[in-house]
């Protein structure tokens, strides 16, 4: 057994007595249930570390087959699978709470189904379960071709991809039974931040390890971007979660920040996690696959060298537009809204370079789904990344804020980019690692792209119109002086918009469905691909 | 060293030396030299298929 199989076995294995131990003395039901799964999923791990040993005999994967790298596709499958599997679970409760707030009801008066409950689990489901498991498989995928180098290690990808998902098992089983730090993207508790940490420290190493074996002399600027998100969310998860727990046999911590300078950490996490998870991590995505099925490499690789240090440099200021008008220092508020407009520059150059890899091939959009929604995720992210700059000056921010507009903005940033380039890179994704021809139906790729665009639109319409009514009603005044609307007045005047807001999200999860089903039989019956390198039919001369 | 000296350092500090890091990037990414180089870098994706 290699030092690497063994060291994960012993860590496992102490890590499953250990939480066997606390389960046994937590003095709150929520630890021991999270301490119980824990040791359950470590000895797991264990299991298949000696199982997998003992079936291979000990034989490691080879390098190289004829040549050419051996990569390790099998983390990327999974997380590819994970993905589609969280992405539609994220949808589907998105559903339910958007339903929620047109028919308040529908929480059934249980603690684990209120609002306050789902909401975290629709946002951790679709930031972190979904577009971190996309994140995960397209940055092993990219990093390994673009490296020409085989992951290194047999356990640690698999520790990353799997650690991972646990992580989302516990932070999620979490907010249903009401465990929570209260801070926004930041909910779970000291316990699974401490196992993230663990996973994320190993997810750097192994795709630092992969570029440092790589073949390719220059790092593709793919890889940079992914760095990038990797180290700074490390740094964000670090500073935004030192806490303090009351005791490790409690779920309840203390985080050492006070005050307005524990909220201006939080938003530098909160706009950050936007900026470095939603944006870095899937411009990463945009710069390997946009090129890839336009079959032409990216327009400008200078402008992607400028557009990677722009946004690295600018992005990292922004978080204080999120607390105008509040405690925070005026001239913090101001650098905020400041670095936020300079934004506006290397988004849409990003938005550009994007865009213009099509030049010459425009026409692929008439005939490949596929592309057309990852260009159409590009258009919205300049789109976006427009409308969030013009949201982050105060003058706007004093009607925006605490208003739909802000949903409608988040989601035309979400569904409309980061879920639409996610979705571009899995239909590019699950015909290369399953070896097949292509896609078993661009025709149901064509409905889930029109079904869904659709839901966008009602969406981000609906929260665009609801926003900014529910905000000019709030500053209404009377000629006398007083407050014209009452606050259920402003409910009352958006239940058509959270009607038509439902409707979208339904349309959306729809389109989720159907690509599920596209990608299940792309798998199951998709025609093979020839073996590349094999013995092609020469004609007879 | 008092806080507003060290703040000031920082904070002037910082934007000069990170003015300064990013002129230097535009250069690097700009310098005709390079051209070749970053050719040949953005057609990474397709070798080997």
């Amino acid at each position: 057994m290699s030092l690497e199989e063994g060291g994960y076995a012993i860590f496992l294995g102490l890590l499953a007595f250990a939480c066997l131990f606390i389960a046994g003395k937590a003095y709150d039901q929520a630890l021991a249930f999270h301490a119980v799964i824990g040791a359950i999923m470590a000895g797991a791990g264990v299991y298949l570390i000696v199982k997998t040993y003992l079936d291979n005999g000990g034989a490691t994967a080879p390098e190289e087959i004829n040549g050419k790298p051996n990569y390790n596709f099998g983390p990327v499958k999974f997380a590819t699978i994970a993905a589609m599997f969280w992405g539609i679970a994220g949808f589907l409760i998105g559903v339910i709470i958007a339903s929620q707030l047109a028919y308040p009801a529908l929480n059934f008066d249980l603690p684990w189904t209120t609002f306050g409950r789902l909401r975290p689990l629709h946002t951790s489901a679709v930031i972190f379960a979904f577009g971190g498991n996309v994140l995960l498989a397209s940055s092993f995928y990219i990093v390994q071709r673009t490296c020409r180098a085989r992951m290194p290690g047999r356990i640690t990808p698999w520790f990353v991809v799997l650690g991972y998902n646990a992580f989302i098992v516990i932070a999620g089983t979490g907010y249903l039974l009401g465990v929570t730090q209260g801070k926004e993207y930041a909910e779970p508790e000291w316990y699974a931040d401490l196992w993230l940490t663990i996973v994320w420290v190993v997810y750097l190493l192994a795709f630092l390890a992969t570029i440092w074996k790589r073949k390719e002399p220059h790092i593709y600027v793919a890889n940079w971007f992914f760095l990038a998100f990797i180290v700074t969310i490390a740094m964000l998860h670090l500073v935004n979660n030192a806490t303090v727990p009351v005791s490790v046999f409690g779920v309840k911590s203390y985080i050492v920040w006070s005050g307005v300078q524990d909220a201006m950490v939080q938003w530098w996490y909160g706009h950050n996690a936007v900026g470095f998870f939603l944006t870095a991590g899937f411009l990463a995505i945009m710069y390997y696959f946009v090129p890839k099925k336009a079959e032409r490499p990216v327009y400008s690789y200078r402008l992607s060298i400028v557009h990677f240090w722009a946004l690295i440099f600018l992005y990292i200021w922004a978080g204080p537009h999120h607390l105008h008008y509040t405690a925070l220092p005026e001239w913090a508020s101001t650098l905020g809204m400041t670095f936020s407009i300079m934004l506006w520059m290397p988004s849409w150059g990003g938005m550009i370079n994007g865009l213009m890899t099509l030049s010459g091939a425009w026409d692929k959009l008439r005939t490949d789904p596929v592309l057309r929604m990852m260009v159409v995720s590009v258009a919205f992210y300049g789109m976006s990344t427009f409308e969030g700059p013009l949201m982050s000056v105060k003058a706007v921010n004093s009607l925006s804020h605490y208003t739909d507009w802000t949903i409608g903005h988040v989601h035309s940033g979400a569904l409309g980019w980061v879920a639409y380039i996610s979705f571009g890179a899995i239909y590019c994704l699950v015909p290369w690692l399953w070896n097949r021809k292509n896609l078993y139906s661009l025709k149901l790729v064509d409905w889930h792209f029109w079904v869904s665009t659709i839901g966008i639109v009602l969406y981000i319409s609906a929260m665009w119109v609801a926003g900014i009514m529910q905000g000019l009603m709030w500053r209404a005044y009377t000629e006398l002086g007083f407050l014209e609307y009452s606050f259920i007045e402003t409910v009352e005047a958006m239940h058509p918009y959270y009607l038509i807001r439902a409707l979208g999200g339904v349309l959306f999860l729809l389109g989720a469905l159907v690509m599920a089903y596209n990608l299940y039989m792309t798998i199951r019956y998709g025609e093979a691909e020839e073996p590349a390198g094999g013995v092609a039919l020469a004609p007879a001369e | 060293m008092d806080y507003q000296a060290l703040a000031a350092f920082a904070q002037q500090g910082g934007t000069v030396y990170f003015f300064l890091l990013f002129c230097a990037v535009i250069v690097y990414a700009c310098w005709p030299r390079n051209k070749a180089k970053f050719d040949d870098a953005a057609r990474i994706p397709f070798r080997e298929d």
